[in-house]
């Protein structure tokens, strides 16, 4: 089977299922008790925390806050931080944000706050100068995504964040990095967020765990209550096992994220240069624009992705169209719509995105049987 | 050969699914989402809904064959569930499964089966399908009291051509036996009464929800022009109704007429609701040509027995004409035409003919 899937999740890797293996066995303990059992997990998760806070390049491990997700790290990082004190304090987006943290930035507002979702144009570049002029001392927090989860673009985080910064001091910057991770070099320095959230299923570590990096004097009003675990933000027994697996993925990635970086990218590279030779009406979405090494969104006219997809997916081919809902069924993407899209284009949209675990001749394949399901249905 | 499975998560499409694969095709199981609620999943009540989409899925893992929904949301809005309201607004009684077949499952869908790499499409209504040197046939199911050839009169021979109807060569009975054999765990599924769209509550409710306009209210006349009161909308009522009229009359009264234009409805007694027959309209006949001889079973619901008629063109429409006058012939319900077990076509009944 070809998967090029990524995006939406990875196959473990070997080094995650090795670290976590103790802690599905001997190692079972409740990091929280006083006994010995207790104990080595508790120092398992404590060597984890170190870990992770080195490569994300924070200044303390206690700045690393282990979650349920990506998506639970977004709704800390944004609900907690605009809801910090009792306050209800303005919020900045963007409009092509995952749902973790638009649909937290829409529960605020039905709370209250003031929100601002900032649109990007065609190519998927977002208006940044539209953000600047929506940052005001009241707004509590600006969050924007690293890279986009769909089409791979990313955005100038660095230069948003210095720039919010002078404009308000006080400013809360977030991104949610959980697809740049894989790639780019995602660390407080290069960043320069107060908080980054990151999923351990993207890079070949668990499902069900993720982290936000947030100093510790930045005041958050937890989203899941309870046992008083992470100093108090994220409640709940800690899953030791998976953290355990998350950070030894991380390290594997952050270790080989330039030569991956560069494999995958030639992967890529190749797949939509075969494709385009192929298919020349093919369009590349965000193509203008710098993009994820890792992602090829495009659309070939007139074929439906559902369609598309389904063939492939005989073929032995995953891909993916916009984001699923419950039932399995491809909606329209609210990306493709905050870019411009019409229905019928975005819904002849997919992706191919792929990752750590793909094989070198995986572009080459994959742009043959596009090619010729893709040619069967024109 | 390969087979698209429309599978809606019930018994007769999960065994249609199975047999289809006994039959040496290959298959490939689809639900049609045809419907969401508000925040755009799939509805949670009703037919239709996620956990009939899950039944499917788990029927079509067990079976060992991909399975996948389809998003035909803006067609079935646009071409059943509007025209359900339109209808409706224009004092009919619409049959939504019979627009939803001719416009949605074996259009759309249909058209779409090779391009998902299939030879045929299956679905697991009760009718059979007959071949021979006069082409295709589409022939009531075996177990008459499920009969679904009523809804699928529109199909012609290049529709037949490409259509299987497996579970129609079984009884009901059969088909749970079958299911609870191999055991599927839609084999007791009760059967699905309501339309998909509507889910829990009644389609009248529905109605007012998403066509406002319909519910108006007006008058409730009789025959004679005398006003018996108001009614709360149109929506309420459907032609041969006895019961909910809203006024106590000392004798059996039934809606005999809608007035769309100015909202009225018309009660009568049963005398005055018979029809001697009625005008039809999109008339199709399954051969693709005029059937030999006017002599018909007509049936005008879809539950309910085909009366001898004599049948002919009237300009763009045909009329029908009964042996005997029959009560409730409701305007934007189907009139299918059979001889003997065959349907011979059909198509909506514009009025009725007192």
């Amino acid at each position: 089977m070809l998967y090029l899937d990524h995006a939406a999740t990875t196959r473990v890797r070997p080094e995650t299922r090795e670290a976590m293996a103790p802690y599905l066995d001997d190692v079972f303990g409740n990091p929280s008790g006083i006994h010995g059992v207790s104990r080595d997990a508790k120092n398992a998760l404590e060597r984890a925390r170190e870990e992770a806070a080195e490569l994300i390049g924070a200044a303390h491990p206690l700045e690393i806050v282990f979650t349920g997700g990506g998506t639970e790290a977004d709704n800390l990082a944004v609900v907690g931080s605009a809801l910090a004190g009792g306050r209800r304090g303005a919020v900045v987006t963007t409009a092509v944000e995952h749902e973790a943290v638009l649909e937290s930035v829409d529960f605020l507002e039905r709370l209250g706050c003031r929100v601002n979702c900032i649109g990007v144009d065609r190519s998927g570049k977002l208006d940044v100068a539209e953000l600047l002029t929506r940052v005001d001392q009241g707004t509590a927090v600006v969050s924007v995504m690293a890279a986009n989860n769909e089409t791979g673009v990313l955005f100038p985080l660095r230069h948003i964040a210095d720039e919010v910064r002078t404009i308000s001091p006080d400013t809360l910057v977030h991104t949610d990095a959980v697809q740049a991770f894989i790639t780019e070099d995602v660390t407080v320095a290069a960043t320069g967020a107060d908080m980054i959230s990151v999923a351990g299923h993207k890079f070949g570590g668990p499902k069900g765990v993720g982290l936000l990096y947030v100093p510790r004097e930045i005041e958050l009003e937890p989203v899941v209550h309870g046992g008083g675990q992470e100093l108090g933000r994220r409640s709940g027994t800690h899953n030791v096992a998976a953290i355990v697996g998350m950070v030894a993925a991380m390290k594997a990635t952050v270790a080989e994220r330039r030569a991956a970086r560069l494999r995958i990218k030639g992967i890529r590279d190749e797949f939509e240069t075969e494709l385009r030779r192929a298919v020349p009406d093919l369009e590349i979405t965000g193509a203008e624009q710098p993009r994820l090494v890792q992602h090829s969104h495009f659309r070939i006219p007139g074929v439906a992705a559902e369609t598309l997809l389904i063939r492939l997916d005989q073929e032995g081919l995953a891909a993916a169209a916009g984001s699923a809902c419950n039932s399995g069924a491809v909606t329209v993407s609210h990306v493709l719509r905050a870019m411009g899209m019409g229905a019928r284009e975005a819904s002849e949209c997919v992706r191919f995105t792929f990752g750590w675990s793909t094989a070198s001749d995986a572009g080459v394949n994959a742009a043959g049987l596009v090619t010729r399901v893709a040619g069967e249905l024109r | 050969m390969k087979a698209l499975v429309a599978m809606s998560g019930g018994v007769d499409s999960s065994v249609a699914a199975a047999l289809m694969l006994e039959q040496g095709y290959d298959v490939i199981g689809v639900t049609l989402k045809q419907w969401e609620g508000d925040n755009g999943e799939m509805p949670v009540a009703g037919c239709c809904t996620v956990s009939d989409a899950e039944d499917a899925r788990r029927v079509a893992s067990q079976l060992g064959v991909p399975y996948y929904v389809l998003d035909y949301v803006d067609e079935f809005t646009e071409k059943v569930v509007d025209h359900f309201g339109e209808m409706y607004a224009a004092g009919k009684t619409p049959n939504p499964c019979v627009e939803c077949n001719r416009r949605v499952r074996f259009s759309v869908l249909l058209e779409r089966t090779g391009a998902l790499g299939c030879d045929v499409l299956v679905t697991g209504h009760h009718a059979r399908i007959r071949h021979d040197e006069d082409g295709y046939h589409l022939v009531k199911a075996v177990d008459g009291t499920k009969d679904q050839s009523y809804v699928l009169h529109m199909l012609g021979q290049r529709d037949l051509e490409r259509v299987r109807l497996p579970v129609g060569e079984m009884t009901k009975v059969e088909v749970r036996e079958r299911a609870a054999r191999m055991g599927l765990r839609t084999a007791a599924k009760p059967d699905s009464q309501d339309l998909c769209f509507v889910g829990n509550g009644s389609y009248r409710s529905f109605i007012r929800s998403q066509f406002p306009d319909v519910a108006r209210p007006g008058p409730l006349v009789l025959g004679d022009g005398t006003v018996l009161g108001e009614h709360d909308g149109m929506i309420d009522f459907t032609i041969g109704q006895r019961k909910g009229l809203g006024v106590a009359l000392g004798e059996r009264r039934y809606v005999v007429d809608i007035d769309a234009n100015t909202a009225t409805v018309t009660l009568g007694s049963r005398d005055e609701l018979l029809a001697k027959g009625c005008l039809v309209d999109d008339v199709s006949f399954v051969a693709g040509e005029l059937p030999t001889g006017t002599r018909v079973d007509t049936k005008i619901r879809y539950r309910s027995t085909a009366v001898p008629a004599t049948i002919g063109p009237k300009g763009d429409s045909w009329r029908v004409v009964f042996d005997e006058p029959q009560p409730a012939v409701a305007p934007g319900q189907s009139a299918v035409f059979y001889r003997g077990d065959e349907v011979l076509g059909g198509g909506v009944i514009s009025r009725a003919v007192r």
